[in-house]
């Protein structure tokens, strides 16, 4: 592969909260033999894709970021899952509805057609560069790991708009996690939601609904959750204390990025994935396992 | 000069009201050539039509115009009295003045109505003064039928169509007749056996002298038109003699390799040779030539060598037939849509969620349990069963749209099923709306309900997933507005009713239309239910659409009397509004060749008295055409014209008005 640059849009929380998630993937796809290139002008995505379909005002802040990108080139990654769903149901209401294309241009000043194409990391990893090189260039395999993957709604959902992998019963995240070496383990609410924005004002919720996702993938035998998203990372954190406090059989384990997960396998200094940020200690676990 | 009649309706008050029709009589008296005309309440009544053919006779009429309704309701009828009285029927014209006249106008002073009237009946005058008297068309009819299909509805047509005294092909893919229904446990509503009710009618067929099977056989081409179809027919090899074979099953019994039976839904193996189920008609096996190491690497021969009339050949190849017949049952039937398309219920990753056919094979007495309800994990016997019904119907953005009809009442079946092979089990069914319309129906829904416990909840089911060797089924129940979560040891997916693949390539090669879930087009929907747009060739069962057994067989022998009432007449009369070409004119351009939706135009060539072909001309095939005048608008030399609306028809009315 020639050395590939992506235009790189982080959003808000990779550059504040979640900076570990940031560094770690732009040091892992260095590693593999690419460069997320950071877009020289970005704004926040609006961080919900508006349902009423008269919202057009809340499309123009992905709508700028779309049209920057453009000038930088015809593809776009990102990593939150957030961000991602965000820019990619904008962008195909941008590509495929002329009235709203031109109202928007109105509003943000530009000519934007919807010819981005918009990619995930794990994308990235699948289709550019594929999960088979991935694993060529794994020097501290995640020997023994049994993790499992959480998806999360907005990297899957809605289907028609997203198409990243079957909605129902995706596998794009389990075949990278193999691809480094772990075992992933199949749990119920792999592809639930974790309770989202409703950490704000309705913590409860959130608790029960990431409780639930962290007790299911438990119950299947994980020692390790890895996630795509920022909130869900900051909900299932949040909430774990809680959660092992009302369940007394309830073992906490290590909640991490993929990314951070992906550095590790690819023999990252252990120092640098910022693995200090995350409230949940993985270091245990990787002495046990004699992978640190 | 012409002698005309022109007959003007009042249709009570539906004309009358906004129509001078008197006005309109005393008018077109004073044209030239029209020596009658009158005006009546009802033209169409008996009285009206005995008037039609006395004025014919009195007058010497040589031509007649009715000025009523749309010549959809009524021409036949006034052509019939005009015949009725020794008038050419085709020269009898109607103009609507009811439909698109006195109906759009509402002006009580009859003033724009009757102006209408009059311009639009004069218009016919001058086109009936272009008009040429046609006779019918006669077409010879081939006395001999081919049903496509050998379910019930295909079972059922042939039956009924060899029973009328007429000779019948029965077509079927599979190695054996007998459909969907032969993998059934019990039926609805009466809990019948159903290969109990459905072998009997099988064995029928073969032992019919009028029906001749042709088993693991398929349709490949279909020419020529009603009365005269010539259909060729790939008869797949089944590396077995079918004349000699004794059916004694030896060499199922020593064939050593097993794959999955299509047959049991892969709950089950099969031998390499095979026949699909143990009362398969005919009773022949056929080699599953993929899977048989002799024919792919020339290893084994077990039946051969044990096969007492040593009917096998390995050598066998496909063989193509050409059948010539009269008329077509297209009974090609449905299949279920794939479970898989449906991850959250798990199909495929979870052993123990299974179709609902998969079912009828867990419940069938022939079936890989014997009729007892076994999973397929571990073959226990569940002790709670979880039915997820409309699994891809009623669901535009997953599936399908429409109901698939059955499945409700079949969900009902399985429950009770259930309810009396594993006492004190529980049974859940997950439903929208439960749709029991049919005879007795509703009565067995309650009675599952009521009286065998099965425990109905109204919403849909969100996740299916394993937890500590149950299957956890989580769903809303709408009526008490809660969340639940049942933990079952079997899921059942009332999958939806689906079009066969392949059903849209069967149905260009024989020219019949189709939906966009590729289901055939019927007619008329309720008036003409059997019938194709395309003459000669009818439709039974669920093809169409989802239904249920009796009303497949209902179709069957609708579908088979619209044969025998074809077949009663040596010849078949046609009405001859068919195109005809004018070949002094013709260039052989062949653009009305490719224009005609019927493939009712030939290549014609014209030769000299010593036989050299001198030139090409298009041909209309009389018997194909159906005068829809697509190939005329097509013809760029004018070379083509429309019997009974010839350019000089239109002409003459348009310079009329």
């Amino acid at each position: 592969m020639e050395h590939m640059k992506i235009p790189y849009y982080p959003g808000c929380t990779l550059n504040t909260v979640a900076k570990q998630f940031d560094t770690s993937a732009r040091e892992a796809a260095s590693i593999i033999g690419f460069e997320m290139k950071e877009l020289s002008q970005w704004n926040c995505c609006g961080a919900t894709f508006p349902l009423t379909p008269d919202n057009v005002i809340g499309l123009t802040a992905p709508a700028k970021v779309l049209s920057s990108a453009r000038k930088e080139g015809d593809t776009l990654t990102t990593l939150c899952s957030v961000c991602y769903n965000v820019l990619k149901r904008t962008n195909k209401v941008i590509r495929d509805n002329k009235e709203k294309r031109n109202v928007i241009n109105g509003f943000i000043e530009e000519e934007y057609d919807g010819s981005v194409n918009i990619l995930h990391y794990l994308e990235v990893l699948r289709d550019k560069v594929g999960f088979d090189k991935v694993k060529g260039a794994v020097k501290r395999p995640l020997k023994g790991i049994k993790a499992a993957t959480y998806y999360g709604c907005m990297l899957l959902r809605p289907f028609e708009d997203i198409g990243i992998d079957k909605a129902e019963s995706p596998t794009i995240f389990e075949d990278l996690l193999r691809a480094l070496g772990a075992e992933p383990v199949e749990f119920a609410n792999k592809i639930e939601c974790c309770g989202a924005h409703l950490a704000m004002n309705n913590e409860e919720v959130v608790t029960n609904l990431s409780g639930k996702v962290m007790t299911s993938a438990v119950d299947a035998g994980a020692e390790l959750i890895v996630t795509t998203c920022p909130l869900c990372q900051f909900n299932l954190e949040k909430s774990q204390p809680r959660v092992a406090e009302s369940d007394t059989g309830y073992t906490p384990v290590p909640v991490v990025y993929f990314t951070q997960a992906l550095g590790l396998a690819l023999g990252q200094d252990i120092e640098t994935l910022g693995f200090e940020k995350n409230s949940s200690d993985i270091m245990p676990l990787l002495k046990k396992k004699g992978i640190a | 000069m012409p002698r005309i009649g022109v007959f003007v309706c009042q249709c009570g008050n539906n004309i009358a009201a906004t129509v001078d029709t008197k006005k309109v009589a005393e008018e077109m008296g004073k044209l030239p050539g029209v020596v009658y005309t009158c005006d009546y309440k009802f033209m169409c009544s008996s009285p009206g039509q005995e008037m039609l053919r006395q004025a014919i006779k009195e007058n010497k009429l040589d031509g007649i115009i009715v000025s009523a309704c749309s010549p959809h309701m009524h021409e036949k009828t006034f052509r019939k009295a005009a015949e009725g009285a020794g008038l050419n029927p085709y020269q009898c014209e109607i103009t609507n003045i009811r439909e698109q006249c006195s109906w759009v106008h509402h002006d009580k002073t009859k003033a724009a109505g009757t102006v209408k009237s009059i311009d639009l009946t004069r218009m016919t005058i001058q086109r009936l003064k272009k008009n040429q008297p046609l006779k019918k068309i006669k077409i010879p009819v081939k006395k001999k039928a081919m049903v496509i299909g050998g379910g019930i509805a295909g079972i059922q047509a042939a039956l009924d169509i060899a029973e009328g005294g007429r000779e019948v092909i029965l077509v079927e893919k599979e190695p054996s007749i007998g459909g969907n229904m032969a993998r059934l446990s019990e039926t609805f509503p009466t809990m019948d056996c159903s290969q109990c009710i459905l072998t009997p009618k099988m064995v029928e067929a073969e032992l019919n002298e009028n029906i001749t099977l042709y088993t693991y056989s398929e349709v490949e081409k279909v020419d020529g038109y009603i009365g005269n179809f010539t259909v060729t027919v790939r008869r797949k090899s089944k590396y077995v003699d079918e004349e000699r074979c004794t059916g004694c099953g030896e060499c199922i019994e020593k064939c050593p390799f097993k794959v999955d039976s299509q047959f049991e839904l892969g709950l089950n193996k099969r031998k390499v040779i095979y026949t699909p189920f143990p009362q398969s008609v005919p009773n022949v096996p056929v080699i599953d030539a993929p899977n048989c190491t002799k024919i792919q690497k020339d290893k084994c021969g077990a039946c051969a060598i044990v096969c007492g009339p040593k009917c096998i050949d390995f050598k066998m190849e496909d063989k193509l037939v050409t059948e010539e017949v009269g008329a077509i049952v297209v009974a090609t039937g449905y299949q279920n849509m794939p479970n898989e398309r449906f991850g959250e219920y798990g199909y495929g990753r979870i052993k123990d969620v299974i179709s609902g056919m998969q079912f009828e094979r867990l419940a069938s007495s022939s079936g890989p349990t014997g009729g007892e309800i076994r999973r397929p994990s571990d073959g226990k016997i569940p002790q709670s069963v979880v039915f997820i019904q409309c699994v891809g119907s009623r669901d535009e953005k997953k599936g399908v749209s429409y109901c698939s009809k059955i499945c409700c009442m079949y969900t009902a079946k399985h429950t009770k099923l259930y309810s009396h092979k594993v006492h004190g089990g529980q049974s859940y069914v997950f439903y929208m709306d439960i749709r029991s319309g049919g005879k007795r129906y509703e009565e067995f829904v309650r009675g599952a309900i009521e009286h065998e416990g099965a425990m109905y909840l109204r919403g849909r089911v969100s996740r299916v997933y394993e937890k500590n060797g149950k299957i956890m089924v989580q769903g809303a129940d709408t009526l008490s507005g809660n969340q639940v979560e049942i933990e079952a040891d079997m899921v059942v997916l009332a999958t939806a009713v689906v079009s066969r693949d392949g059903a849209d390539t069967l149905a260009q090669r024989l020219g019949i239309g189709y939906d966009k879930y590729k289901f055939y087009n019927e007619y008329h929907p309720k008036l003409k239910p059997v019938e194709t747009v395309t003459a000669g060739i009818y439709l039974a069962g669920t093809c169409m659409g989802p239904m249920d057994i009796p009303e497949s067989v209902a179709q069957g022998s609708a579908a088979a009397s619209k044969v025998l009432a074809l077949f009663s007449a040596d010849e078949m009369a046609r009405e001859p509004i068919t195109s005809v070409v004018n070949r002094t004119t013709c260039n052989a351009c062949w653009d009305c060749v490719t224009a005609c939706p019927y493939t009712a135009i030939e290549r014609e060539a014209i030769k000299d008295r010593q036989g050299n072909v001198v030139r090409w001309v298009a041909k209309v095939n009389d018997g194909v055409c159906q005068g829809c005048g697509v190939c005329v608008a097509a013809c760029r030399s004018k070379s083509i014209d429309l019997k009974g609306y010839t350019d000089e028809q239109v002409f003459a009315a348009i310079n009329a008005f």
